[in-house]
């Protein structure tokens, strides 16, 4: 009886309590052309950050906190572009370096590809728009509508803004109020404060 | 009433979501059936040929049955091919370095030296904490086989371990 239980119980107690690590599978899947949309999450001066990058380019740059946790952003992707999602964060070494380097004022102009498939019709052409912006300048709602072609829908530009997959990257931070008010921001407006902050057209010492 | 009827399309959570809850089961099931020399290889199979047919998944109710059916079908193709190249177990599933995935090797060594079936339906069953419905799911057996199984298993471990 007592041996019965010594059998089960080394069984049920089968797995190590300190196993080693598991393989990586996201090189592999790459070179198989299985990943779709591979992900890493990085500390920054503006939180915690989720990059999602697809074989075209960076798909995905989301805040995370309260509102978008990281599993609500991986949930949306797996949903709009392919639930073939994996964390690979030696695939975003890149786009890091990139971030670190603006952040630390040593870069003024990303150079990675963009994919912009979640991105539309008039919001797709504000952003690209957007995107044009030079660092360190700011334009106003009605600039970058007039930019997409729609020099009255300033309002809807800002939507399109509010809704951009890619902030700091696609800068929608450089879009301000026509008045000198800062205007809204994805992320909340002290992101946006910090982000003109690095680019030195807000001064550095508020 | 109206989801089925627009589309036959399930919400897939984030493969991701897949591999960190259930990759830890499918690496021990691995271990423990085809050893810890082939169990790196036949781990990266079952993800990559799992990855390959998510997307056009029709079910998505019971994804840890489905990621340890694959698994205990890359099992299968392992020790078949094994077996056509009579490669001595020993020799493939000798122990290697470095921290271990089982914490008692020897009667995993003893599971191993079972019949197939019934070494699987153990490893399902305590490393994997398979319920016995589960366990004819995976393998593609009635309830009862898997019973059986997980039982003549047991008893023949019973004469061989002693502690």
């Amino acid at each position: 009886m007592t041996e019965n239980d010594a059998l089960e119980r080394a069984l049920i107690w089968g797995g190590a309590s300190d196993p080693p690590p598991l393989p990586d599978l996201s090189e592999a899947a790459a070179a198989a052309g299985l990943l779709d949309v591979a992900y890493a999450t990085l500390d920054s001066p503006v939180g915690r950050i989720l990059l999602a990058l697809t074989p075209r380019g960076l798909v995905r740059l989301a805040y995370l906190d309260g509102d978008a946790p990281e599993d609500a952003v991986l949930g949306d992707l797996a949903a709009r572009v392919s639930p073939r999602v994996l964390a690979a964060p030696r695939r975003l070494d890149g786009p890091r370096r990139e971030l670190d380097q603006y952040f630390a004022g040593t870069r003024r102009r990303f150079e990675l590809a963009l994919d912009w498939r979640l991105t539309h019709g008039f919001t797709r052409r504000v952003l690209r728009a957007t995107a044009r912006i030079p660092y360190g300048t700011v334009s106003s709602y009605r600039g970058v509508a007039a930019d997409a072609g729609s020099p009255r829908a300033f309002r809807a530009a800002g939507n399109a803004l509010g809704s951009n997959p890619l902030p700091i990257v696609v800068p929608c931070h450089r879009v301000l109020h026509a008045g000198g008010g800062l205007g809204g921001y994805t992320g909340g407006l002290e992101r946006k404060r910090v982000l003109l902050t690095v680019e030195g057209i807000l001064p550095a010492d508020q | 009433m109206t989801s089925s009827s627009v589309s036959s399309r399930v919400t897939l959570p984030p493969f991701q979501q897949l591999l960190d809850a259930h990759g830890r089961d499918v690496h021990r099931f691995l271990v423990a059936t085809v050893g810890s020399g082939a169990a790196d290889d036949c781990y990266q199979e079952t993800w990559l040929a799992a990855l390959r047919a998510y997307p056009r998944l029709r079910n998505a109710s019971n994804l840890r049955s489905w990621i340890m059916t694959v698994a205990h079908h890359k099992a299968i193709d392992h020790l078949r091919a094994r077996g056509r190249a009579a490669i001595p177990v020993d020799e493939v599933s000798a122990g290697t370095a470095g921290p271990a995935e089982l914490r008692d090797p020897e009667i995993w060594a003893l599971v191993r030296d079972l019949p197939n079936k019934q070494r699987m339906a153990i490893a399902l069953r305590y490393l994997a904490d398979a319920a016995y419905s589960e366990i004819s799911e995976v393998m593609g057996t009635s309830e009862e086989a898997a019973r059986r199984n997980v039982h003549e298993g047991l008893k023949r471990l019973r004469t061989e371990y002693v502690r």
